[in-house]
């Protein structure tokens, strides 16, 4: 199962298997891992699963849909390496993803 | 104080369907929304997509299924609160006394909350200061626009709202528009209106830049926007209007001493109700072992919570099952003449 890694912003890391065809949001939320909120619950509807991904892996990702790109205007603190974590499928290829979370999600 | 049989908090789908789950059982009952309208997620999130898994309806949109749904629940004349937001709940005997922020006070034996991940509200400025000049010199909605008159505004958003208000104000006012990024999500015609304006002078557009201080102690003198490259531009500024849309939020509900599991409330699947006897949630905010966020299994709460509803507020009847097709207690409730 591929392995992704989520630190928060204060720094702590954890990482945890997350099965093939899970989006890296539902990953976080079976595992109870804080800092990733998803109220909407996967529906591209509310930018509280918004997460920071490092430049090499952000360009490995699927493309960023216009719907998602609008959702992550609204979400706290939004920078050029901003995803809705639940818009990434987790796949073998995305093993090793590291994801950062923001300060909080609004 | 308002009395009825059930007390729904939220009048999303489905809450909406436990108006009517209800009516057929014989019970009144209110609902109250923070919203302005009806419909919830559904109106407010995605108006305009198409829902594919309502039983029988191969594809709707979420404006489409609210619509039906107040048809469907018509014949019952339900009062609806709308804008107005439950703040408090109370006990009183077998009853549960309601208040809403707007000082509404309902008493009832039942409460039914339906309201899916929160209450909407509006999206705000998150760093530091901006709650302090919030109502004073900064504003999510716009109330008054001749407070607005001769001054300096800086509008955030990318949306139709920010659009339009930025044109509009644009006529009275100095007025700067500061968005992310360099694609605005808006009417077409407000856009190329808004492009040529700012060509004539007569308003500022400042994209892909976002808000990083707030300067001013009592009122607001200034604000400084830095973008990715971590250049800052200082903005003289009177007023900021922000439009980044809206968030749920679950507000004064985590205070009411319900069981809750992160932001949803558990129940039993029997009927729905929470820890508190008589206070049942259903649809996205309830949570229970399988529980699936869809409409369909919110439809299929509402069916049960309101069977307990009505034992508690006919606690001298007796409840029996009926189908609509052959009660003809049922069709006159709906306002059928039996056949």
């Amino acid at each position: 199962m591929p392995k992704i890694t989520y630190i928060d912003s204060s720094g702590n890391k954890k990482t945890i298997e997350v099965s093939n065809g899970l989006s890296v949001m539902e990953g976080a939320v079976q595992n109870n891992l804080p800092g990733i909120d998803a109220d909407c619950g996967g529906g591209m509807a509310c930018a509280t699963c918004h997460v920071y991904v490092k430049e090499d892996w952000f360009n490995k990702l699927n493309k960023i849909e216009d719907a998602e790109q609008d959702m992550i205007d609204m979400a706290f603190e939004p920078k050029k390496n901003s995803r809705l974590s639940c818009q990434i499928i987790v796949t073998e290829e995305l093993d090793g993803l590291v994801v950062t979370t923001p300060s909080k999600q609004v | 104080m308002i009395k009825t049989d059930v007390v729904i908090v939220g009048a999303g789908p489905v809450g909406l369907f436990a108006v009517h789950q209800l009516g057929i059982k014989g019970l009144k009952s209110e609902v109250i929304d923070n919203l302005d309208k009806a419909g919830g997620q559904c109106i407010e999130l995605y108006p305009d997509k198409p829902i594919y898994d309502i039983p029988a309806i191969p594809e709707c949109t979420g404006k489409e299924l609210t619509t039906n749904l107040l048809k469907q629940i018509k014949p019952f004349n339900t009062n609806f609160h709308f804008s107005e937001r439950v703040q408090e709940v109370s006990n009183d005997k077998n009853k549960w006394i309601i208040k809403t922020n707007k000082n509404k006070v309902f008493s009832a034996p039942n409460i039914i909350i339906a309201g899916g991940v929160g209450s909407f509200e509006p999206r705000k400025i998150s760093i530091k200061d901006a709650e302090k000049h919030e109502g004073k010199n900064i504003f999510y909605s716009v109330i008054d626009k001749n407070k607005f008159k001769g001054k300096k505004i800086s509008i955030f958003g990318g949306g139709d709202s920010a659009l339009d208000w930025t044109l509009d104000l644009s006529k009275i006012a100095d007025v700067t528009l500061i968005h992310r990024r360099d694609e605005f999500r808006g009417a077409p015609h407000t856009l190329n209106e808004i492009k040529k304006q700012e060509k004539l002078g007569k308003l500022k557009i400042k994209t892909k830049y976002q808000i990083s201080s707030i300067e001013g102690d009592k009122n607001i003198k200034s604000i400084t926007i830095k973008n990715d490259e971590e250049k800052t531009l200082k903005i003289d500024t009177d007023y900021i209007l922000g439009f980044f849309g809206l968030i749920m939020q679950l507000g004064p509900i985590a205070e009411w001493g319900l069981n809750m599991n992160r932001k949803t409330i558990t129940v039993n699947t029997e009927n729905f109700q929470t820890n508190k006897k008589g206070i049942f949630a259903i649809g996205d905010i309830c949570t229970y072992p399988g529980k699936e966020r869809l409409i369909l299994s919110g439809f299929h709460e509402a069916a049960l919570a309101s069977v307990e509803c009505f034992k508690r507020a006919r606690p001298n009847e007796k409840y029996r099952f009926q189908f609509t097709t052959s009660s003809k207690e049922i069709q006159e409730r709906l306002g059928y003449k039996s056949k």
